[in-house]
């Protein structure tokens, strides 16, 4: 590494940053000029900061100074950085207007900027959605390849960041843009071919369910892919793979936090208590998003009566299939119940109790006399914004990589309850070999303990794992493995670790 | 003095894996009251992540392998304390402060400390082994001062050692007694790899070198050595990484009963001379080891299997000492080094042969050593390459013969997916070697 380059490289990208940030104080108009030069000089800046930080040094892992180096050991640096992607979240979310968002005249300033390669993909001037999404696929394209180049010796590695990559350029902004200007009279809808509910709560939404039946071939193919995801693919595929198929290697939130947010991974908290808290939160905001999609499924359908299920049919398909699944737990548990099965059965009941009241109580505009767009609109700004966006990225420098992943998603909820209980994916500990270092622990983004399954010898089956490798990556004794096999005995547990005669 | 008393029904002393693994499987197996007294930390980290601390890979934090609020939890009473005198008659030890502790068993996992072998200099200041955490402390108090070090020692510490100070751009020359680096342990190709490895990451290595003498400048701290070719080497650091030996001065000083030679004297149950007294890990010393193990090993993992062991003995199941087929591994710079069975460096041609391939561009290779005569699986030593432990601790508890494990070798491969198929090649040169012998 050579700190004059370093220095140069910092530079050069700082100055492509600061001259696009300039447009929200200075009007460029609609500069293609500007735009490709501050995007150019922030790809030059960055790559070759990235190769000459690795430069020199031989292929393997490159944790040296993590927790020496303020930006990622919640120093100074750390914090600002936090305080800096926070406030462009803030302004993105809730001023669109100061980056020169306006939605009835022509934009100016930053979203101004966007507007010729808004046009060039969509043939439409661009929001500050389309400039959000565009520098989110950036950051995920130019980390992605530092990411690439740290991990060099590793194929999962690379492979995986190739994936994430792909999906995220292709599936969830290049494909939709082009789609948009081939279709521009159909009303709006999702396009983002990998965004799967409840990730997207909005995916049962009056408005946009009616919006996808509008709209023509695309619409339909969008509302069957969207069920097919939900009801088939993942399923399928989890059972496979694990969740990781979509956590580490499909998912856009995924796509951030292993390319621009892996040199925060290591700032999961790992403490017992936080795991505690982690399964609270999710599991709760899971139960809620399958409350309020059960509500404006029930309001959408008091719209459509003659639509092919009634409200009638969707009541009684929700009740049986909630209590088909509390059955399942009964039976599967009936020889003792974990405090687990306690809460999963009393959210089973919570979501039957409330379908009762859904019913008694409701009218077209409100589910139990709340308006449901009001109720979908505060799980927007709390979770979809507030949660995802702001907690979720911004304090990567803080809280880690993760942390909505963790704490938050929806669909990681769903995923995990299916990884632990129906699928071939583990990670699998290399008989007696580990020697409780710690790597694998501290590198883990989602704050799974790792160790303590390893130093026992046994096999780490965990909900929230997003089978992302690093851990098995940064063991020096080879030790962790991501594996996908039978599901006979996955969970093995033994007194003692493999090696000693007892 | 001697006014604080405390009593147990089992005191441990030190808190290493050893230590720790016998406190935690007393526990599981009884109610029994468990002490254990501690001098370099209050609660048990892992020393083998001492190196990553100083690489900025982790903080001491992380080298907790369990919450602090697991000992309490688990009715583990913890005492910071160095221990001065064991006596076996009042069945109770006294620690530096005075306290009094009495015990019905008492269990000494006290560990290693780093060789030191008469040099001159050897006790200046900036001269250290890298084996406690206070080893840590120093160097990286000693570090922004340091722009050349010299270490002596070709084995595992040592070369974590040199990764650790070349991670701060400190100038490293390595001296190593071998010709090739741990070539006692590692077979010649491995050795070699490691050296090519060594010089790659730009360490100033220097074979078949001695240490001399330590040169102190006028405020007693090191400023140089001299090599056993008569160069001197300025520097500001040295590492004495020659192996460890049992850390028992304690009992010596303090003229105990527990009869001591180079470690503490146990038999096949762990038990020193004295009945209620066990000794376990890098401290003990095995008065009947197995014939293919040393009497003392200084490996995590039999520390380990030692804690496992006599906690199962002092729980009311007398249980031997009886560690199954070996293993270790290590990491030596970026190459990973596994090892499950006995296969030797410089082995007896008659009584051990070896397969070996090596990739022809990549630090990868794998060793199989197989009995000549009897054609019965022997071990295998790998690097670059990961090697499961369950596969192969079955074919040597199931005495395979060498063909039947070169054609299941697949078996045991444990590299990440997407990895290249290594076994593959390596299974098709041992086959192209193995055949003329069988015809």
């Amino acid at each position: 590494m050579n700190k004059t380059i370093q220095t140069l490289a910092i530079s050069i990208g700082l100055v492509g940053f600061i001259l696009m940030t300039t447009t929200v104080f200075i009007d460029f108009n609609r500069n293609s000029f500007i735009l490709t030069l501050s995007l150019i000089l922030m790809t030059i800046g960055g790559l070759l900061y990235f190769l000459n930080q690795y430069r020199g040094s031989l292929p393997g892992i490159k944790n040296n100074h993590v927790y020496r180096n303020s930006l990622t050991n919640r120093g100074v640096l750390g914090f600002l950085l936090g305080l800096l992607i926070t406030f462009i979240y803030v302004l993105i979310y809730w001023y669109p207007e100061t980056l020169g968002y306006q939605s009835q005249a022509p934009s100016t300033g930053l979203v101004a900027l966007f507007d010729p390669l808004s046009y060039l993909l969509n043939g439409k001037p661009a929001s500050q959605w389309f400039v959000y999404g565009s520098l989110y696929t950036f950051a995920i394209l130019l980390f992605g390849i530092k990411f690439i180049y740290k991990y060099r010796h590793n194929r999962y590695q690379i492979i995986r960041t190739i994936s994430v990559m792909f999906f995220q350029f292709g599936f969830a902004y290049f494909i939709p843009e082009i789609l948009s200007a081939f279709n521009p009279d159909t009303p709006y809808f999702a396009k983002d071919l990998k965004n799967i509910w409840p990730l997207n709560y909005y995916f049962f939404d009056q408005w946009h369910l009616k919006n996808m039946l509008n709209g023509e071939n695309l619409g339909m193919f969008f509302l069957i892919l969207g069920l097919a995801l939900v009801f088939v693919i993942s399923p399928i595929l989890t059972f496979f793979f694990g969740k990781r198929w979509y956590c580490s290697w499909v998912c856009g939130c995924a796509g951030l936090a292993e390319t621009a947010g892996d040199p925060f991974r290591q700032l999961s908290s790992k403490k017992i208590n936080v795991w505690k808290l982690e399964r609270y939160m999710i599991h709760a905001v899971l139960v809620f998003i399958f409350l309020t999609t059960i509500a404006v499924i029930w309001s959408f359908l008091g719209r459509y009566p003659d639509y092919f299920i009634d409200r009638n049919r969707f009541f009684v398909i929700v009740v049986s299939v909630t209590l088909l699944a509390t059955g399942v737990i009964y039976f599967t548990k009936r020889n003792g119940f974990s405090k687990n099965s306690r809460l999963t059965v009393a959210s089973l009941g919570l979501i039957i109790v409330t379908v009762f009241a859904i019913r008694a109580f409701s009218n077209e505009t409100h589910v139990l006399f709340i308006e449901s767009a009001k109720l979908q609109k505060s799980y927007g700004f709390f979770i979809g914004a507030a949660f995802s966006g702001v907690l979720g990225v911004g304090f990567y420098p803080i809280l880690g990589s993760r942390v909505w992943c963790r704490f938050g998603c929806p669909a990681a909820a769903i995923l995990g309850i299916q990884q632990r209980l129906f699928s071939r994916f583990r990670i699998t500990t290399n008989g007696g070999q580990c020697i409780s270092c710690g790597n694998c622990s501290v590198y883990c983004e989602m704050g799974i303990d790792v160790r303590a399954y390893a130093q026992r010898g046994e096999n780490i089956v965990r909900s929230s794992c997003v089978g992302c490798g690093i851990c098995a990556a940064v063991c020096p004794r080879g030790v962790l493995k991501l594996e996908n096999k039978e599901l006979k005995n996955r969970m093995p547990t033994y007194e003692v670790p493999l090696g000693n005669h007892l | 003095m001697g006014n604080k008393n405390l009593s147990t029904s089992v005191l441990i002393i030190g808190n290493g894996i050893s230590g720790v693994t016998a406190a935690r499987h007393i526990r599981k197996r009884s109610d029994l009251s468990i002490t254990i007294v501690s001098e370099e930390t209050k609660y048990f980290f892992s020393r083998t992540a001492l190196m990553y601390i100083y690489m900025g890979h982790m903080k001491f934090e992380h080298t907790k392998p369990y919450e602090n609020s697991f000992w309490g939890k688990n009715k583990i009473n913890i005492v910071e304390g160095r221990v001065m005198s064991i006596n076996d008659s009042l069945n109770s030890v006294e620690l530096n402060d005075g306290l009094r502790i009495s015990y019905q068993y008492l269990i000494i996992g006290c560990g290693s400390k780093p060789n030191k072998f008469g040099w001159p200099g050897q006790d200046l200041k900036g001269v250290s082994g890298m084996y406690h955490l206070q080893d840590l402390e120093q160097l990286e108090k000693l570090s922004p001062y340091i722009d050349s070090s010299v270490i002596v020692g070709g084995g595992l510490i040592g070369i974590e050692l040199a990764e650790m100070l070349h991670s701060r751009n400190i100038k490293v020359h390595y001296l190593v007694r071998e010709s090739s680096f741990w070539n006692k342990v590692l077979p010649k190709e491995e050795s070699q790899m490691i050296t090519r490895h060594i010089l790659d990451h730009h360490i100033g290595l220097q074979l078949e070198t001695e240490l001399k003498e330590i040169v102190s400048d006028t405020h007693g701290r090191a400023k140089g050595v001299y090599t056993s070719n008569d160069d001197y080497i300025s520097c500001q650091y040295v590492g004495l990484t020659c192996g460890v030996k049992p850390n028992i001065d304690f009992l010596t000083e303090s003229e105990s009963n527990i009869k001591t030679d180079r470690g503490i004297l146990v038999d096949k149950y762990l038990q020193t001379n004295i009945e209620n007294i066990y000794a376990i890990g890098d401290c003990a010393q095995q008065t009947q080891p197995n014939p293919k193990r040393l009497a003392i090993e200084a490996v995590w993992y039999t520390g380990r299997m030692m804690g496992e062991a006599v906690a199962r003995t002092i729980t009311g199941n007398e249980t031997p000492y009886n560690p199954g087929q070996w293993f270790n591994s290590a990491k030596f710079f970026d190459i990973e080094y596994q090892t499950y069975g006995w296969v030797n460096a410089q082995p007896n041609p008659k009584q051990e042969k070896h397969l070996y391939w090596e990739h022809p561009q990549k630090n990868i290779s794998i060793r199989l050593a197989y009995h000549p005569n009897t054609f019965k699986f022997i071990g295998v030593v790998n690097m670059g390459i990961r090697l499961k432990h369950e596969v192969f601790n079955q074919w040597l508890e199931d005495h395979r013969d060498i063909s039947f494990v070169i054609h299941d070798l697949q078996h045991a491969h444990f590299d990440p997916e997407f990895y290249g198929n290594y076994i593959k090649m390596a299974k098709t040169k041992f086959e192209q070697h193995l055949i003329p012998e069988y015809s």
